[in-house]
């Protein structure tokens, strides 16, 4: 489903350029889960922000579902990430002005999903995260967990091909973070491909493969060393 | 992505930012108030204006002896004729679409009743008087008809003369003096207030030649005349200037068309509404301006919220369509509120000074509030366009 190849991504500080991806060449199929592992600063986000098309490539091809990204245009980018992807933030990032029913709403209104469907979508996604109390909270009124499921409904309510998850666990405590990972699991075991950006050990180790990335390069997990399952 | 839903979206933004929403509808809504307060008063000095030249009568010509010009020294030696009660007759037998003539004479003389006595101004005039310059009655009756030249003892009072010489009793019939002259009242005149330094419920009404013989004097101060018909205003004055020519030997007299007047005063007042306008203009772009920094701040504030929406598939069309609706909405509303506030303003003057009509023109309401509406737009495109521009990944990098 996934297929970068010589995939760099350089930024400019200063006078000098940093190559937050040098010469990626990866491949994803559908279904997988994976883990993107490495140290501070080795290209992790700048690797999730290209694959969920919030960012573009410097040079190299990134292709999904076949199509190549780079001819994309911006609106139709903005409908890929709409009904293909799903991501979920280390903070969450809900609106604290809108309960947990009007948060999951939210990319349904982008996408001009019907006032009384997008109620009723919503809520299916929040019951299948277990949520089935918690419609008319706030973020405030939740705990992390329980945001975490929000952020997860919310991501999954347009039922994307694609979930990004950006250090989903690294605001949760250990049982807070082993319940979310369960749940994403169990979207990945119907289909979904997931991919998670973490810094745990032990969240990399439940993925099906692991990518290691260092100083911008795969050093290990990429297509061409890929082990045989 | 459906409008109604992207107002509802809106809302919800701005009920979640209840101080900054409220501090930037307030300044428009201020600006809006005094766009409708202070053109409202303009309107109401022009409307009282051109009221009260409106009541003295209308395709009114006035003759005045003397000549104003800025040319320097009258012609022959600067003599002036006086304006007779002659001239008066001329201009009823020889001008061609008048309707009436009515000469007016000045004085100033003590009004005695009983132990009562009052200095007015004392009038004099003829019956025509009464249409030029629509007089009203109270009671009794007007100046009768009949030969100028031939004098008379009667005399109106103007309503506030006749209740200071008679209080409560009724003047009708009573005999007053004037100076050492005796008058019968037959009449006084319904109230009608100040009008052009001209005080119709202070003074006393007396027939023309009475009037000149008591001040004994030969030229009146005023010849008012009253054509039939707007359109043969300016016929009817160049052949009035023609008649006084011919008849004086030189131009001697000045004509004034009451009705271009009126017209000038109207249009200066008009001038003194737009430039209030204007000015109140300046309140609704310093309002603008603080929408505008209201919702740069918002943009800044809400980077994450931006970073997240693009995320989640929103496109550039809808983030800048997001932030400006919400943009408007604030002056939509701040409008709405000071248009309320506005009205509410001149309603509560027009109650303490119900002379003076203030009304808020159509014109300025309309404005108003396409202008509230418009100062939305024009100062929320920078911010939306600051909303778009924002990368989604360092908004997102962000906590």
């Amino acid at each position: 489903m996934i297929e970068l190849i010589n995939l760099c991504r350089t930024y400019r500080m200063g006078s000098e350029d940093v190559h937050a991806l040098n010469e990626v060449t990866l491949q994803i199929d559908q279904g997988e889960h994976i883990a993107v592992v490495g140290p501070s600063g080795s290209g992790k986000s700048t690797l999730l922000n290209i694959l969920g098309c919030l960012d573009r490539p410097t040079s190299g091809s990134y292709r999904f579902s076949g199509r190549e990204v780079a001819d994309i245009g911006e609106v139709e980018l903005s409908l890929l990430r709409q009904r293909w992807i799903g991501f979920v933030f280390q903070f969450f990032h809900l609106l604290p002005r809108l309960d947990a029913v009007g948060n999951v709403e939210v990319p349904m209104i982008f996408s001009g999903v019907g006032r009384e469907e997008r109620r009723q979508r919503a809520q299916r996604a929040l019951e299948s995260v277990g949520l089935k109390h918690r419609f008319k909270h706030r973020p405030e009124e939740l705990s992390g967990g329980e945001r975490q499921r929000v952020a997860i409904a919310r991501s999954v309510v347009m039922s994307p091909r694609l979930l990004l998850a950006d250090e989903p666990t690294g605001n949760l405590d250990r049982h807070s973070a082993e319940e979310i990972m369960e749940l994403i699991e169990r979207m990945n075991a119907e289909g979904l491909t997931l991919i998670v950006v973490t810094h745990d050990p032990t969240v990399a180790k439940r993925a099906g493969r692991i990518i290691r990335l260092e100083d911008g390069r795969v050093a290990e997990g990429g297509a061409d060393v890929r082990p045989q399952i | 992505m459906r409008v109604l839903d992207l107002i509802r979206f809106a809302i919800g933004a701005l009920v979640g930012h209840r101080l900054r929403t409220v501090l930037s509808v307030a300044g428009v809504s201020v600006g809006i108030a005094a766009v409708i307060a202070l053109t409202a008063l303009g309107e109401g000095a022009r409307r009282y204006v051109t009221g009260e030249f409106e009541a003295l009568g209308a395709n009114i010509l006035i003759v005045i002896p003397g000549r104003v010009e800025t040319t320097g020294a009258m012609p022959f030696g600067g003599v002036t004729h006086d304006l007779t009660l002659e001239d008066v007759r001329a201009m009823r037998g020889r001008l061609r679409n008048v309707l009436r003539v009515a000469p007016l004479a000045m004085g100033t003389e003590t009004v005695r009743f009983g132990g009562l006595s009052r200095s007015l101004p004392v009038v004099g005039t003829t019956s025509d008087f009464r249409e030029v310059r629509r007089v009203t009655m109270g009671s009794g009756s007007f100046l009768p008809e009949g030969d100028m030249d031939q004098g008379g003892n009667q005399v109106v009072l103007g309503t506030k003369a006749a209740e200071e010489l008679f209080g409560s009793g009724n003047p009708l019939g009573q005999a007053v003096r004037i100076g050492e002259w005796r008058f019968r009242v037959i009449g006084v005149m319904a109230p009608r207030g100040r009008g052009l330094g001209f005080d119709f419920d202070d003074l006393v009404i007396i027939p023309v030649k009475t009037n000149l013989a008591m001040f004994n004097k030969t030229t009146l101060f005023r010849v008012f005349v009253e054509v039939d018909g707007a359109d043969a205003m300016r016929a009817a004055e160049h052949e009035l200037e023609g008649l006084m020519e011919e008849r004086h030997r030189v131009k001697d007299v000045t004509v004034i068309a009451q009705d271009s007047v009126v017209q000038s005063f109207s249009s200066i007042l008009g001038a003194m509404t737009l430039a209030l306008a204007g000015i109140a203009s300046v309140s609704l772009a310093v309002a603008g301006i603080g929408i505008m920094n209201v919702m740069l701040v918002s943009v800044s504030e809400r980077r994450t919220e931006i970073g997240l929406l693009r995320a989640l598939g929103a496109g550039k069309r809808q983030i800048l369509i997001v932030f400006l609706v919400e943009a408007v909405m604030l002056s939509g509303i701040g409008g709405l509120l000071g248009l309320g506030i506005g009205l509410a303003a001149v309603a509560a003057f027009v109650e303490i000074y119900p002379a003076f009509p203030a009304v808020p023109p159509l014109w300025a309401i309309v404005t108003a509030t396409v202008m509230s509406l418009g100062v939305g737009a024009v100062f929320g495109v920078l911010p939306a366009r600051d909303a778009v521009r924002l990368d989604p990944v360092q908004a997102l990098a962000r906590r």
